[in-house]
C-alpha cells in the first residue's frame, strides 16, 4: 500500500505547494489527482518519486519510508524525456542494464510490441513522433515492474485522438503486472476513462479537497450513461475546489455546472 | 572552366530531369568558384601576356611549380611533419588540460568558484604576450613553441567543456536518478553522452587555433615547420614560397578538421540537427 503520510512541500522562496495531503492507495488501484494549475499536483508525485524531500510528512511504500527514488516506484513524466543517444530499444531497457543482454532484450521486445513500436526498435527518439515517444516513456516505466507508477499529465501535449490510443496502451501494459497507478491530469475525461477513484485537489496551497470513489466497471464505455454520471461528479467536485472555501455550500448536493 | 562547368551542368539538368534540383544545388556551389578562380586565371594571363611581371605577386602557375618542387626535394614534408608534431603535441597538452578544468568547473561550484575567475583573466591575456616569458622559462626549441600551442587550444576547449556540463538538461539527470543511477553511471550513461557535441565542436575550434599558434611559434626561431617557410620565404625575397606555406596551411588545417569531424561522426547520429554540420 502507499500511504501518503501529512505531506507538506514549502519550497526555499516560501510558496507552500503542498500542505498537510494524506492519501492512502491500495495496490492495483488506479487514483487519479486532478485539479486546476499551481495546486500541488505534480509536487506530490515528485516527492513519491523520491526527486523531492517533503518539508514535513513522509510516503511509505508497504511501511517502507520512500525518502530517494525508489525501485518499485517508476514515473513517467509529462514530456517524454528519452535519452536522444539511444535508439528506442536501449530508451525502454535503459533500467534493466543490470540485467544479461538476453533477457533485457525479451523484455524491450516484449514491452515495445505492447506499445505497438516493435518495428522502431532501432531507430533514434528524433525519428518518432511525440506519441510515439510518449509510448516509449510508457514502455520505459513498466518494464521494471514497478509496484508503483506514477504519471505526470503525460497525454497533455497530445491531441485527443492519439491520447484515447495511448489510454488503451497503457491499460494493456498495466492489466499485465496490475501496479499501483497515481496519474495526475487536469482533463475530466481522461480521469474517467483510467481511474477508480478521483482525489480533486485545490491550490494555495495545494491540498486534497475532495476524493470521489467512481465505482465503474472495465472495460469502460465512453458513451454509458455510468460514465457520463461519474464524469459529472467529478466536473461538479471540481467545480467546487476552485471556489473559495466560504462559499461552499454545507454538504451541496453535486450541481451540474461546469467548471470552466 | 567556369563557362564549360555550366554548359555541363545545363546540359545533365536536361537529360535528367529528376535530378534537376542536385545539379541547381551544384551550379550554386560554382557560383563561389567564379572569383577566386577567375582572378587566379586573370592574373596568370595578365603575368603570360607580360601585362604584369609577377615578382611579388607571382602567377597561379609558378606557386604550384615552387610548391611541387618544394614537394619533390622533401623539404616540404620537413616543415610538414615538424608543423604537425608541435601541432598535435601542443593540441594533445591544451585539450587534456582544457577537458580536465573544464570538467572540474562544469561538476563543481565550489572547483568553479576556485578556477574560473583566474582562468578567465589569463583567457583576457593575448596568448602571443606570453611567448617573451615562455622562452625565457622554456628556451628557444620545442618546449616554448608546444606551450604557446597548449595555451592557445587551452581556452576554448576548457569554456566549451565547462559550459557543456553546465547546460545538460535537468530532466534528463532525473530520469537517470528515477532509475537509481550510480554517480559512474550517471556521468557514463547521461553526462557523457550529453556533453560529447559540444566537446567535439570546442575541440575543433581548439584545433583551429592551434593551427593559428604554431605559426606564432614558428616566427619566433625556427629552422624548419611551415611558419619557418614563411619567414624564410620574405627574408629571401620569394613570395612563391611564401603562398605555397600558406596552401600547405590551408590543406593541413582543413585536412585535420575534417579527420577530427569523420572520427567522431559515428558518435553523434543520434543527434537533432535541422541539417549536416559544415
Amino acid at each position: 500500500m502507499l500511504v501518503l503520510d501529512r505531506l507538506s512541500k514549502t519550497y526555499a522562496d516560501g510558496t507552500a505547494a503542498l500542505s498537510n495531503v494524506s492519501l492512502q492507495v491500495r495496490p492495483g488501484e488506479i487514483v487519479a489527482l486532478i485539479g486546476g494549475s499551481g495546486c500541488g499536483k505534480t509536487t506530490a508525485l515528485r516527492l513519491i518519486a523520491g526527486l523531492d524531500r517533503p518539508s514535513a510528512g513522509a510516503v511509505r511504500l508497504d511501511d517502507e519510508l520512500v525518502v530517494e527514488p525508489h525501485p518499485a516506484i517508476g514515473i513517467v513524466f509529462q514530456e517524454p524525456r528519452l535519452l536522444p543517444w539511444h535508439t528506442v530499444a536501449d530508451n525502454v531497457g535503459f533500467g534493466l542494464m543490470d540485467r544479461p543482454a538476453a533477457e533485457r532484450r525479451e523484455i524491450v521486445a516484449h514491452a515495445l510490441e505492447r506499445v505497438g513500436l516493435a518495428e522502431h526498435a532501432h531507430r533514434w527518439p528524433k525519428e518518432l513522433s511525440g506519441g510515439q515517444q510518449q509510448r516509449v516513456a510508457i514502455a520505459r516505466s513498466f518494464v521494471t515492474r514497478p509496484k508503483v507508477l506514477l504519471l505526470d499529465e503525460p497525454f497533455s501535449a497530445l491531441d485527443a485522438f492519439t491520447r484515447a490510443s495511448l489510454h488503451e496502451h497503457l491499460f494493456r501494459l498495466w492489466d499485465e503486472t496490475r501496479p499501483t497507478v497515481l496519474v495526475v491530469t487536469h482533463d475530466v475525461s481522461e480521469a474517467v476513462t483510467l481511474a477508480d477513484r478521483v482525489v480533486v485537489m485545490r491550490p494555495k496551497p495545494g491540498r486534497v479537497d475532495d476524493e470521489l470513489d467512481l465505482g465503474l466497471a472495465r472495460p469502460r464505455d465512453r458513451m454509458s450513461a455510468a460514465v457520463e454520471v461519474a464524469t459529472r461528479r467529478v466536473l461538479a467536485a471540481l467545480d467546487r475546489s476552485l471556489k473559495p472555501v466560504q462559499n461552499r455550500p454545507a454538504g451541496g448536493p453535486a450541481g451540474n455546472a461546469l467548471w470552466w | 572552366m567556369t563557362e564549360a562547368a555550366l554548359a555541363e551542368g545545363s546540359v545533365g539538368a536536361a537529360a535528367a530531369p529528376a535530378r534537376a534540383g542536385n545539379k541547381q544545388l551544384d551550379l550554386r556551389v560554382l557560383l563561389g568558384l567564379v572569383l577566386p578562380v577567375g582572378l587566379a586565371l586573370g592574373w596568370e594571363a595578365a603575368v603570360r601576356f607580360g601585362l604584369a611581371q609577377g615578382r611579388l605577386v607571382p602567377p597561379p602557375s609558378r606557386i604550384l611549380q615552387t610548391f611541387a618542387e618544394l614537394a619533390r626535394s622533401g623539404e616540404l614534408s620537413t616543415h610538414v611533419w615538424a608543423t604537425l608534431w608541435r601541432v598535435a603535441v601542443g593540441f594533445g597538452l591544451g585539450a587534456a588540460g582544457g577537458i580536465l578544468l573544464g570538467a572540474l568547473s562544469g561538476i563543481s561550484d565550489t572547483s568553479r568558484r576556485l578556477l574560473d575567475p583566474t582562468l578567465q583573466a589569463l583567457r583576457a591575456i593575448p596568448s602571443i604576450a606570453w611567448v617573451p616569458l615562455f622562452i625565457l622559462w622554456l628556451g628557444i626549441f620545442e618546449a616554448s613553441k608546444v606551450a604557446l600551442i597548449a595555451v592557445g587550444v587551452f581556452f576554448p576547449v576548457y569554456l566549451g567543456v565547462a559550459g557543456a556540463i553546465m547546460s545538460v538538461d535537468r530532466k534528463l539527470v532525473e530520469v537517470g536518478r528515477v532509475f537509481r543511477l550510480s554517480r559512474s553511471a550517471q556521468v557514463r550513461r547521461i553526462l557523457l553522452p550529453a556533453i560529447l557535441p559540444e566537446t567535439i565542436i570546442a575541440l575543433r575550434s581548439g584545433l583551429g587555433l592551434g593551427f593559428m599558434f604554431v605559426v606564432a611559434a614558428e616566427f619566433m626561431g625556427a629552422s624548419e615547420g611551415l611558419g619557418y617557410l614563411l619567414v624564410d620565404g620574405q627574408q629571401m625575397g620569394k613570395p612563391d614560397r611564401i603562398l605555397a606555406a600558406i596552401i600547405a596551411f590551408a590543406l593541413l588545417g582543413k585536412l585535420a578538421d575534417a579527420i577530427l569531424v569523420a572520427a567522431t561522426r559515428p558518435l553523434l547520429r543520434w543527434q537533432d540537427v535541422s541539417r549536416e554540420r559544415l
